[in-house]
């Protein structure tokens, strides 16, 4: 007798039939008849109207009994919460139950039924349980506390069972160990601010000896877990690193690639040049290959990770080149992943091989698979510049197969090599041509028309190949018909005489014909451009384009760190920062790897730095970071109150355009055919009636007209130029601001002031703020302290929304206004930011005490970055003592308060340093001259009241000065020093 | 965690669910459906999908998908390799996974699910506990049960859930005792039209079935063990004198279990046991072509090669084809286009071939990939790494053991290229 006889129903009604047989006096009838339902259960039929009678059977002594009806009520307590109260008291009876098994299922059970009635009565007999002799029954009520807190976190809470569950990470089974830590990770994803995994080394270490005892799944949670601690020092983490390495002969998959995890994060704090570290590194590998021969789905999971780990620390998979050899019957989501991972670890040692891979694969069945395999050769052409003469020949070979879809991934990617290595294959443009007729999808089309317009003057039908693409202009889609623009004008400028009638032809098309906003944009600015100034266009147009690399595609480093700290979860599947996607993850720390110690490296984020710093300065100074994280994090960045340019006055500028084109045009045209055609140069003086009004903007980035791609999406975000929508907005942009922006800057940066003001300084680097480069340096000027700032984009799309915010500093320093970038700061453009401070913010002691934490937010990203500032710009222009309260407080202040200094090799009268000083308003009260030594007495006043006394020695003949500095608060001396330091000396 | 389960047939139908947590509609696994549509062949079926509201992360195995859903962060390859573990249960239980033994059987499933998983967490995975809270059925413990009214779930503790040897049950009594050790190689290879090797590795597993009294404790050691760099151990194995002194120390779970899997990957140690001479073309114009493959032996370390199977799924255009083997059979599946010579036994002296001519579909262009050769073999008694075990000691207990070792090689992925 199997159980689908369970599933057969009579005339009489099912439901009535199992009621009968439920209340029957006969033991196993009624056992039989649970089944019966739970078996209806299973298939989703409703059988919660039996409710009543499943319950009845409930007190039983019959394990089997029990165990299916507890099946039963988790599945329907929730849809008939009063009859449930009807099995508290069993429950309740059960915890006490002397046999363990029973206690630990009713725990259990309880645990699952989602009824806030029920959950009142659930504290008691957990609590008992979690306090219980048997472990099996303390591990079930670990599991139990996460439950509960799932249905009402409050209770949890207020009942301490939280307590109580930290306290279990210390019990002395290993399965109850690892029971709550996985109970206290679940409950503190949906409290990221709780700290409730309080990580320290007696933790860690008791965490680690359970590790080796618990079962894979416990030792899953126990790896995920310490992965989130960041140990003091490089000794600390090679120490964990040792008793994790064992895992890595686990045969769960997921125990091996936690301890990658765990290895790869910690790899980070071991100085390069440690033993150690070289073998970590070649342990680290076979247990990644060996991932790789498990079951399919287990090698995708695998090898979405070692797509990281190889972007990372490509050292370690190195020579594994031919396990990511793609076998015939993989499925196809494994041979895409593992192509990925073949071009990542090409170089010139294994590019043979790779080659003769791909064009194999080239000559697969699966469509997507060999697009990606043509698309991979491209790839390695740009990656290895050795192998970029046999790629093309591979790729010609392709092209002649004929296969349409071939061909047009094959003329996709060589148009990126094109890029990298230009004047360099143009000898196969003819063989390319010959295709054009077969192309029928818009990226090779868009690419087809690229080569056509970059290359114009070496094919001698350009003008007709562009013509015929023109017929169906309005049919296309806009990539193509931004590059059919783009490149015409390309042969406009290349070859003026005989194409005068095909730009005008396609500027009318795209300005008029077009409701796409960006395409009649960039016909405007052609048009415009042309008709102005000729000259400045073939600069712009024909400008010089930076060359692709193969680091385009690869993750961005902070994200890469990001997801590296995640490796085996499902943000490191879908390679994106689990903020990104994970529901309910209201404020998901960003994680990152700590910062390496002991080795050469010092060009850290000063902010991984300081934490790194931590264990040697006193606590109270600085947050730790995560503390520091989660504060800026909650700060309330608001967006500038203007967004994006202002719309173009569309209709003003297309009169002006039409009337300046003509006369543009003319000059071009007469420039040209009066005098024997000479080529236009950019030397040669054009048309004087053309004013050099608006010369191109210095901000204005040539190769965003200068014709690349439109998205060439399917290559990363790489090799393309930015998307069409982002590549429209800097038109507008320059132009009508960017002389202005210019003469606002004049004001604030040009004049000389007397307060002295440091050069500007790199803050957050492009590595760091994923693209955006943030320089600057702080002034005061006219008594009002700026922050001032150059915003570079070095990212290939659009920043906008620009925000800043100040984590509570020293001296209160915040922002007095918004971040003033009111136009959208486009790829390779500069923008420079005066931000007027006050000091009435938030105070907390930093340590240095001149530190500022700062985070500047766009619509990328918020990052963060710290910063020092001459204290000198805190210096009040009212800071001038009187002599005889300068003479009482510098007696007043006892003498162990006094800080002296020298400055060396400073050349400068006594006179001309004090003139120099009182410019940074540090004001000289007195004089005096004893034995050839000047010694002068000054005050300086700081924005928050503080006053600092000075005696500055300055002896004749020597260079070194001497400070000696009193103030009430002898913490701030040392900036002040500094600060004078800086002052004399520029 | 894993919040909930849903068995679906290969045909699409959702016969199972399982809801640990609060109960998420059937309807989530649309999106799972939607997915398998695109994907065509189910084993394309990507593994791990994003909706709206979830995660869905599955696994193919026996026909059968297991669709898991997920809400928060987790681990996929915990929830992959915890469907596994269920998967292998079931066919521990019941001797087969597959829809209709999941349906004979659905209440024990039920109450294994409820048993291995709690809020998400794995619970009890290993098989002799579940065996011992959930007995499987037997034809012999239904009769009884019906007779006697007894039950199928363990009423105590099971005794390994909490030592330190979770994988075995204390008591274990046999009158025959004895300890099998089967060495399993699984040569992966892909070889190019010349023959030359492309790329080769070794999948080797030692499978254990140990029936002893008592609380036993081996020690397994190798002629070789330097051939074993890259290893996974059944968590029952010492890794602490792994790595000092290169032997095998374990106390054995009870029954048949893996005791080790391992990886030899560098390519001289590989032998490639077959050579395969092949000429598959297919002529420009007309609708025909030819095929000629001849197997012989390569390194065989003077063993006999068996079962040799030769499996070629041809281009979708080839329509029939028309050959002689000198040897074995030949099948060609008209739907599915796939060629199947079962050979036998590999003859040396008179090496067996296949011959003869392919029609191709009447004004079909020529097809543009090549057929890849598939080849199936075994080989007894040798392990073509070289592995050799050298001993087996035991300790704790006093009887004397049946003690068996036995050597498999076979092909895994070992593929020619045309």
């Amino acid at each position: 007798m199997t159980d689908s006889k369970y599933f057969t129903t009579t005339k009489k009604g099912e439901i009535f039939e199992l009621k009968a047989e439920l209340n029957s006096d006969k033991k196993e009838k009624k056992k039989e008849a649970v089944k019966k339902v739970i078996a209806s259960m299973t298939v989703g039929k409703d059988v919660s109207a039996l409710f009543p009678d499943v319950v009845n059977c409930m007190q039983t002594d019959n394990l089997e009994l029990k165990k299916l009806v507890y099946l039963y009520l988790m599945n329907y307590a929730k849809s008939q919460p009063d009859m449930a109260i009807m099995a508290v008291n069993t429950f309740v009876k059960d915890c006490e139950d002397p046999n363990p098994l029973i206690r630990a299922l009713a725990v259990r059970t309880m645990g699952c039924i989602r009824v806030d009635k029920i959950t009142e009565y659930l504290c008691e007999p957990l609590r008992k349980c979690l306090k219980d002799e048997d472990p099996y029954v303390r591990k079930t009520a670990a599991v139990c506390v996460a439950k509960l807190h799932d249905i009402n976190a409050q209770l949890v809470e207020d009942q301490g069972f939280l307590d109580t569950l930290k306290d279990l990470i210390s019990d002395s089974n290993p399965m109850v160990v690892a029971n709550a830590v996985a109970a206290l990770s679940e409950i503190a994803e949906s409290h990221p601010n709780s700290n409730l995994l309080d990580l320290n080394p007696q933790t860690i270490n008791k965490l680690l000896t359970a590790l080796n005892e618990c079962t894979e799944w416990g030792q899953i949670f126990i790896l995920d877990c310490l992965a989130n601690y960041t140990p003091r020092d490089d000794r600390e983490s090679q120490s964990i690193c040792e008793r994790v390495t064992p895992r890595l002969s686990h045969a769960n998959s997921a125990v091996v690639l936690s301890a990658v995890k765990v290895l790869m994060k910690f790899m980070e704090m071991l100085p390069k040049d440690l033993d150690y570290y070289g073998t970590l590194l070649k342990k680290l590998a076979p247990p990644l290959v060996t991932l790789l021969s498990a079951e399919p789905e287990l090698q995708y999971v695998a090898l979405r990770n070692i797509n990281l780990i190889v972007q990372r620390r490509p050292e370690i998979l190195k020579h594994e080149m031919k396990v990511f050899f793609v076998k015939y019957n993989d499925p196809i989501y494994v041979k895409l992943e593992k192509l990925d991972i073949m071009i990542r670890l090409a170089s010139q040692a294994n590019i043979a091989q790779v080659l003769a891979e791909l064009k194999e694969y080239a000559t697969e069945v699966d469509v997507d698979f060999v697009r990606k395999a043509v698309r991979a050769i491209g790839r390695c052409a740009i990656k290895v510049e050795q192998s970029a003469e046999r790629c093309v020949s591979t790729l010609l070979d392709l092209i002649q197969t004929k296969v349409n879809y071939v061909v047009q991934e094959a003329i996709v990617v060589i148009k990126d090599i094109f890029r990298k290595y230009p004047n360099k294959y143009e000898s196969v443009i003819a063989t390319l041509c010959e295709n054009l007729d077969s192309l029928d999808e818009p990226e090779a089309r868009a690419a087809m028309i690229w080569i056509v317009g970059e290359y114009a003057e070496r094919i001698d039908n350009a003008d007709e190949l562009l013509e015929s693409f023109l017929e169906g202009f309005h049919d296309e889609s806009t990539q193509v018909q931004l590059q059919l623009l783009t490149a015409i004008v390309k042969l406009f400028l290349k070859k003026p005489t005989e194409t005068q009638e095909l730009v005008q032809q396609v500027l009318s098309l795209a300005t008029q014909d077009s409701d796409n906003p960006d395409l009649r944009d960039r016909g405007y600015i052609y048009w415009r451009l042309l008709s102005t100034d000729p000259v400045a266009a073939k600069e712009v147009v024909l400008a010089e384009k930076p060359l692709i690399s193969e680091e385009t595609d690869l993750i961005e480093p902070t994200l890469l760190e990001e997801l590296i700290c995640h490796i085996g979860t499902l943000a490191s599947v879908y390679h994106k920062p689990p903020s990104a996607f994970v529901e309910g993850s209201r404020g998901v720390q960003h994680k990152r790897l700590p910062g390496s110690a002991g080795s050469g490296e010092s060009v850290e984020s000063p902010d991984t730095g300081s934490a790194a710093g931590a264990s040697d300065a006193p606590p109270a100074v600085i947050p730790s970071q995560g503390d520091l994280l989660g504060d800026l994090l909650n700060l309330d960045l608001t967006p500038p109150a203007t967004t994006g340019p202002p719309p173009p006055a569309t209709s003003g500028l297309q009169l002006g355009a039409m009337d300046l084109l003509g006369g543009g045009l003319d000059s071009l045209m007469g420039d040209e055919s009066e005098p024997p055609p000479i080529p236009l140069r950019t030397d040669t003086p054009q048309s004087p009636q053309v004013l050099h009004q608006s010369p191109s903007p210095p901000d204005y980035s040539p190769t965003e007209l200068g014709g690349d791609l439109g998205g060439s999406s399917a290559m990363g975000a790489g090799f393309g130029a930015p998307p069409p929508a982002a590549a429209a907005a800097p038109f507008s942009a320059p132009v009508s601001g960017g002389l202005d922006d210019l003469f606002d800057l004049g004001g604030g940066v040009g004049m000389p002031m007397g307060a002295y003001s440091p050069p500007k300084t790199v803050w957050l680097p492009a590595m760091k703020g994923k693209g955006l480069e943030i320089s600057g340096t702080f002034a005061r000027r006219a008594g009002v302290i700026q922050m001032e700032m150059t915003l570079t984009n070095k990212a290939m799309s659009v920043m906008t929304d620009f925000a800043i915010q100040f984590n509570r500093n020293s001296f209160g320093l915040a922002p007095a206004g918004p971040l003033q970038v009111l136009t959208p700061l486009s790829p390779n453009q500069s923008i420079e930011v005066a931000l007027p401070l006050s000091t009435v913010g938030p105070v907390m002691k930093m340590d240095p005490l001149n530190n500022l934490q700062v985070a500047v937010k766009n619509n990328i990203d918020v990052f963060y970055f710290s910063c020092q500032y001459p204290i000198s710009m805190l210096f009040v222009e009212d800071g001038k003592m009187e002599r005889q309260v300068f003479l009482a407080t510098w007696k007043d202040i006892p003498n162990d308060s006094e800080a002296q200094f020298q400055i060396a090799d400073c050349r400068l009268s006594s006179d001309a340093a004090s003139n120099k000083l009182q410019g940074s308003n540090i004001f000289t009260i007195a004089k005096r001259t004893v034995d050839g030594q000047d010694m002068l007495y000054q005050s300086t006043k700081l924005s928050n009241g503080i006053w600092v006394l000075a005696e500055l020695r300055v002896q004749t003949g020597n260079p070194n000065f001497t400070v000696c500095l009193k103030c009430r608060a002898p913490e701030v001396a040392q900036c002040v020093f500094q600060s004078y330091e800086a002052v004399l000396k520029n | 965690m894993i919040h909930s389960l849903f068995l679906v047939s290969n045909s699409g139908d959702i016969f199972l669910e399982k809801h640990w947590k609060s109960v998420i509609s059937r309807s989530v696994c649309d999106y799972f459906f939607e997915a398998k549509e695109k994907a065509g062949d189910p084993e394309n079926v990507a593994p791990v999908l994003q909706t709206p509201h979830h995660y869905l992360i599955s696994i193919y195995r026996d026909k059968l998908f297991f669709v898991s859903v997920t809400q928060t962060e987790v681990p996929p390859l915990f929830v992959i390799e915890f469907l596994h573990r269920v998967a292998d249960t079931f066919q521990d239980y019941f001797g087969e996974c597959s829809e209709s033994v999941i349906k004979d059987n659905t209440v024990t499933v039920y109450e294994l699910l409820e048993e291995m998983l709690d809020n998400g967490f794995p619970l009890a995975t290993e098989s002799n506990v579940l065996k011992e809270m959930i007995r499987p059925p037997t034809i012999l413990r239904s009769v009884v049960n019906t007779l006697t009214g007894g039950s199928n779930v363990g009423g105590t503790l099971p005794t390994g859930q909490l030592s330190n040897v979770p994988w075995r049950r204390v008591g274990v009594k046999y009158t025959n005792n004895e300890a099998y050790f089967d060495v399993i190689e699984e040569i992966d290879a892909i070889l190019d039209k010349s023959g030359t090797t492309v790329f080769a590795e070794i999948q080797g597993v030692i499978e254990a079935c140990v029936k002893l009294s008592g609380m036993p404790d081996l020690t397994l050691s190798f002629m070789n063990p330097r051939l074993l760099d890259d290893v996974s151990f059944h968590p029952c194995v010492r890794f602490k004198r792994w790595e000092s002194e290169r032997v095998l120390s374990f106390i054995p779970p009870d029954g048949n279990f893996r005791l080790l899997s391992y990886h030899v990957s560098s390519q001289n140690l590989v032998a490639i046991p077959v050579y395969v001479k092949q000429n598959i073309s297919f002529l420009e114009t007309g609708s025909c072509g030819r095929l000629d493959i001849t197997i012989g032996p390569k390194q065989t370390m003077g063993k006999m090669v068996e079962s040799l199977m030769v499996t070629i799924p041809m281009p979708k255009s080839v329509l029939n084809v028309n050959l002689i083997a000198t040897q074995g059979t030949y099948t060609f599946d008209l739907s599915t286009k796939v060629l199947l010579w079962d050979i036998g036994k590999l003859n040396p002296q008179k090496l067996p071939n296949l011959r003869g001519s392919l029609s191709v579909q009447p004004g079909a262009p020529k097809p543009e990939e090549n057929p890849s050769i598939n080849i199936d073999l075994k080989i007894q008694q040798l392990a073509i790494s070289g592995l050799k075990v050298s001993r087996l000691d035991m300790y704790g207990e006093k009887y004397k053991p049946f003690k068996g070792v036995k050597y498999v090689t076979k092909a895994g992925k070992f593929q020619v290229r045309t």
